[in-house]
């Protein structure tokens, strides 16, 4: 019984890791091309863009590793802000310079709208992150 | 971008995701099915880079970003194979949904990579 769950958990945290890695990777290109193509258009967006996609990479390199302080930091980050941006998104786009801007436009940055133009995967991803710390830093205490 | 070409990629992306996720939940390790559909997946984005270097000299030219086009296409060539040593070194059964994964993130970059080519939003 001790042995099984163990793996079990190691290995679900592998896929973690993985879906965190695509995520950082279309974060960091998207964010990346932004600013290299349009900057100017929406500075605050963009850098908040490129602030997401710096802190998903960390990520994926603390839960990939085991660093789990630093998991927890960033993984909370990424949740507040893809409520927080999310929220403003919708609620007052003009603060960002988003204004029409849909989650799929050009505009776009990972968090508008709570990440819809990523398939809600920032709003899930985050979520399933604590769970795993949690569930973990649990296993470790009882061992 | 040619669109059968594409939608073939994506429903092949697609069945692949499908199949190696409900393997990996089932409790299967890698085999020979699931890495070798993960690497037809791959050689289908390696067929599409060829297809994006010789269209623009036949007429068929992108109406969107081509930098955007490029670092899609570039980043989706990368993703299979990392995705299968992934599986060849880590043999338990999560490395099948990580392989599913990867091809689910195929099939998302080859429809964003046809609306860049094919369809202007704003």
């Amino acid at each position: 019984m001790s042995a099984q769950p163990r793996t079990r958990a190691s290995g679900i945290g592998r896929v973690l890791v993985a879906v965190y890695a695509v995520l950082a990777m279309a974060a960091l290109g998207r964010s990346i091309f932004q600013i290299i193509d349009r900057f100017d258009e929406a500075p605050i967006a963009y850098s908040l863009s490129a602030a997401a996609a710096v802190v998903y990479v960390l990520a994926t390199i603390a839960l990939a590793t085991g660093w789990d302080r630093l998991a927890w930091v960033t993984v909370s980050f990424e949740l507040v802000g893809v409520l927080v941006i999310g929220t403003i998104s919708v609620v007052a786009p003009e603060l960002l310079a988003l204004q029409g801007a849909s989650p799929f436009g050009p505009k776009a940055t990972v968090w508008s709208v709570y990440g819809a133009g990523y398939l809600f995967i920032p709003l899930v991803l985050p979520v399933l992150g604590i769970l795993w710390l949690r569930k973990r830093s649990r296993a470790s205490v009882e061992a | 971008m040619i669109l059968p070409f594409t939608i073939v990629q994506l429903v092949l992306a697609c069945v692949v995701g499908l199949l190696c996720v409900a393997l990996g939940l089932a409790g299967r390790k890698p085999n020979d099915l699931t890495v070798l559909s993960v690497a037809l997946v791959g050689l289908l984005v390696i067929a599409q880079v060829v297809t994006a270097i010789v269209a623009p000299f036949v007429g068929n030219e992108p109406t969107g970003s081509l930098l955007e086009f490029w670092m899609y296409l570039g980043t989706a060539a990368i993703i299979p194979p990392l995705a299968i040593v992934w599986a060849l070194i880590e043999r338990n059964r999560w490395s099948n949904v990580v392989l599913g994964a990867a091809a689910f993130a195929i099939a998302v970059m080859t429809w964003r990579m046809e609306q860049i080519w094919s369809v202007q939003l704003a």
